[in-house]
């Protein structure tokens, strides 16, 4: 009997403590936890898994990402596989029963159609993802629909909330869809501009913007490129009229640099994510500076 | 449409009472059925329209589709069929927003499929002592410890399946086929079920499977830096531990990672033997902390216990057996990329008492007292050049016991490079050289070109 009261009482403090405490939310990539930030504010204790000069595609999972699951009572990550290599590792360790599945496993491209989904699996093309292109931050449109349904998320987990939740979503989506507006008529003479890139990671800015993708330095995806393919991209980059020649911050700028040398068009290192320059310090200036750097190009 | 409608009209009319020449009736059914022609109608029309707006959406996706390569073709003549061959080679299904997230093999029984992986490997080794006529002083080759065989051979294939079982249970089988004087054999090397679903951080682990101790032991081979074991892994846990039993592993709620566990396992395989204590012969516990010095560097490291009550193993050893094992690893690469540059270091300690008897397997009654220490120790850095090329270097030592049975005053040691290339994730070459001293008289030069690689479900792997 007096087990079990001591039992009762530790319970109690435990479900107290959780009443207490913040709500705890891992974002897997920065744009997720910029995202988070938007629609939660402080409302939750936020820790982001990785930084955007790392490659998300190949991440350790290190023991201070399970130290991270183990404590989160949200896991918020792009899907779509692209934390294929590490993701279910860290959630394995961890032992956290909250994030395993369920309402605690939040999967941005599960709100999402996916682009690119390949009519054919066979890795003879790279480590391609079965789910299609999980790239989506780069669409304003599909970050919205991901910010709404976060929302929701949140505010079922944490119902005391709920309402602030639903404020500044609010207020996010008001900010969003005026400067998604700005942004489209910034970005108008980008309409057509023929731009080759080294990883297919940009397919959805390329559909939101009208940029056309005329080749990749790196076509299969975690394969490095044949000389014979860098050498048919030369003709191709020179004779098409390139616009130029798009990075991303966590990659080697050393192929792009290459192609321009080669062909005279601009390699233009974009920040990718949240955090990938000095202007992208949230989901605005990420958009900012994007379309700064490629209207740059021009210049 | 239209033709169902009035039939069942029609039908309808059939139907009714008999006394149907109630002109009213026939009336009002007319009437009705002119309603249910005329949303039959509008319903055709909307289906058409709908149509038609879908065939709109396809020219214009088609339009896109066709655009790049088209103009591609038209600006660079020369590089017309490279340009074509990429289009469907990105494999662009041109899934637009209207497609709905789902799998089109949901429907299909085997979408509940566990994920498959398969390791393939083989290697060329060439050891210039005759693999036969290797004597490691002061420790016998159990297990799986040795220099492994001459000329061509298949490594150990691996097919693992997993999945997650129910809400509760995530399962693994892995089966390898490996070769024994020239005959295949098909064994079961893992085969666990976890629990996912414990609070606080617990979780369960029951079947069989590798023994959390140390650092390398929990790690499948295929992912190891160097093509064989340290010698410290070859000499106290036969290559690697596993056996059947229970773990119970506890990560505590802190920013440092720290992991409680412990094992009750049957104490089968060496280091043990024989099954004693009633089939529950190894007891484990181990301890691992580790975190992150930046974001470029992180780090782990642990202590482990395994104690066993040894019925009879493979080295002759019956009696009581602790091995104590100190394991740490730090990782620094630039920008926290592992993939694409930087170092690691590793190095294990192992220490173990035995308190017990050597038994000839042969002749029983040949029996000595075997009680005494021996230890071990290696460290190894491998530094990544980029995402292609990685090379390391390793020294591994033993130290033997100057009493008991395999009495010796000779500690062996070997010194061992080696250098890898990888395609991808899944592919990579590895050449490895190796100079071994294993007891006072002989030396056992290597050279070892191996290719390993993994197909099927990507797998995710520990740190």
């Amino acid at each position: 009997m007096k087990k079990q009261i001591v039992a009762l009482l530790m319970l109690g403090l435990f479900a107290g403590n959780a009443a207490a405490a913040k709500l705890k939310v891992f974002a897997c990539e920065p744009e997720w936890g910029a995202l988070v930030q938007e629609v939660a504010g402080d409302k939750v204790d936020l820790s982001v898994g990785t930084s955007a000069l790392q490659d998300v595609h190949q991440i350790d999972a290190k023991p201070s990402l399970i130290a991270k699951v183990r404590q989160a009572d949200l896991l918020v990550c792009t899907g779509a596989d692209l934390e294929v290599g590490w993701l279910p590792q860290l959630i394995r360790q961890a032992g956290n029963a909250r994030v395993a599945s369920g309402p605690g496993y939040f999967m941005a491209d599960d709100q999402v159609a996916t682009l690119d989904r390949p009519s054919k699996l066979d890795r003879a093309a790279g480590d391609i993802h079965p789910q299609g292109n999980p790239h989506i931050q780069l669409d304003p449109y599909r970050v919205l629909k991901v910010a709404n349904a976060l929302e929701m998320r949140l505010a079922s987990l944490d119902a005391a909330n709920a309402a602030e939740y639903k404020k500044r979503l609010g207020d996010f989506t008001t900010r969003w869809q005026a400067a998604t507006k700005r942004w489209e008529a910034k970005a108008a003479p980008l309409k057509g501009k023929k731009i080759v890139v080294h990883h297919i990671s940009w397919v959805y800015l390329e559909k939101w913007l009208g940029l056309q993708e005329i080749g990749a330095l790196e076509p299969k995806p975690g394969v490095p490129p044949t000389s014979g393919h860098l050498s048919s991209l030369i003709a191709t980059t020179k004779s098409a009229g390139t616009y130029a020649i798009i990075s991303a911050a966590y990659q080697d700028p050393k192929p792009a640099r290459w192609l321009s040398d080669r062909t005279g068009v601009p390699a233009v290192v974009l920040p990718f994510t949240v955090g990938g320059d000095a202007q992208s310090k949230d989901l605005f200036g990420l958009y900012d500076s994007t379309i700064d750097k490629l209207l740059g190009a021009a210049k | 449409m239209k033709t169902f409608v009035v039939a069942a009209g029609l039908a309808a009319a059939s139907i009714s009472p008999a006394f149907a020449q109630d002109a009213k009736r026939i009336e009002a059914l007319e009437a009705r059925i002119k309603v249910l022609e005329a949303s039959a109608a509008q319903m055709q029309k909307q289906a058409a329209d709908a149509a038609e707006a879908l065939k709109a959406a396809q020219a214009e996706i088609d339009e896109l589709k066709h655009a790049a390569p088209a103009e591609a073709t038209a600006a660079a003549p020369e590089d017309a069929p490279e340009a074509q061959a990429e289009a469907p080679a990105e494999g662009v299904a041109s899934a637009e927003d209207a497609t709905a997230p789902a799998s089109a093999d949901a429907t299909s029984p085997n979408a509940f499929n566990p994920a498959i992986s398969i390791i393939l490997n083989g290697q060329y080794a060439h050891h210039s002592l005759n693999p036969d006529d290797y004597v490691r002083a002061g420790f016998p080759l159990a297990g799986d410890a040795g220099p492994g065989p001459q000329g061509l051979s298949l490594g150990e294939s691996e097919v693992a399946f997993s999945s997650n079982i129910d809400d509760k249970f995530y399962g693994q089988l892995t089966l390898t086929v490996h070769n024994e004087d020239g005959e295949d054999h098909v064994g079961v090397e893992e085969a666990y079920i976890d629990t996912t679903s414990m609070p606080d951080g617990f979780s369960l682990r029951a079947g069989r499977f590798f023994s959390n101790v140390g650092y390398l032991n929990s790690h499948h081979p295929h992912t190891d830096k160097f093509a064989d074991r340290p010698l410290p892994y070859q000499a106290f846990l036969g290559n690697q531990y596993g056996d059947d039993g229970v773990q119970l592993r506890w990560v505590a709620p802190t920013d440092l990672f720290f992991e409680l566990g412990g094992e009750v396992l049957r104490g089968q395989n060496f280091p043990s033997g024989g099954a004693g204590h009633a089939g529950t012969g190894v007891k484990t516990a181990f301890a691992h902390l580790g975190g992150d010095v930046g974001i470029e560097n992180s780090w782990l490291a642990g202590v482990s216990v395994l104690k066993s009550q040894t019925d009879g193993a493979e080295d002759g050893f019956r009696g009581d057996e602790t091995l104590w094992i100190a394991d740490a690893t730090w990782k620094w690469a630039p920008g926290g990329n592992t993939k694409d540059g930087g170092i690691q270091l590793r190095s294990e300690y192992f220490r173990e008492d035995r308190d017990g008897l050597y038994v000839d397997a042969l002749d029983p009654a040949f029996n000595q007292l075997w009680s005494g220490q021996r230890s071990g120790a290696y460290v190894e850095g491998v530094w990544r050049i980029n995402r292609l090329w990685e090379t390391g270097y390793r020294y591994d030592k033993l130290w033997g016991d100057n009493e008991g049975p395999y009495a010796s005053t000779f500690d062996p040691y070997r010194h061992t490079l080696m250098a890898a290339w990888r395609n991808s994730e899944f592919s990579m070459i590895r050449l490895q050289v190796s100079h071994d001293k294993p007891n006072g008289t002989d030396t056992d030069n290597t050279v070892t070109l191996q290719y390993q690689t993994s197909l099927g479900a990507h797998g995710a792997h520990k740190f």
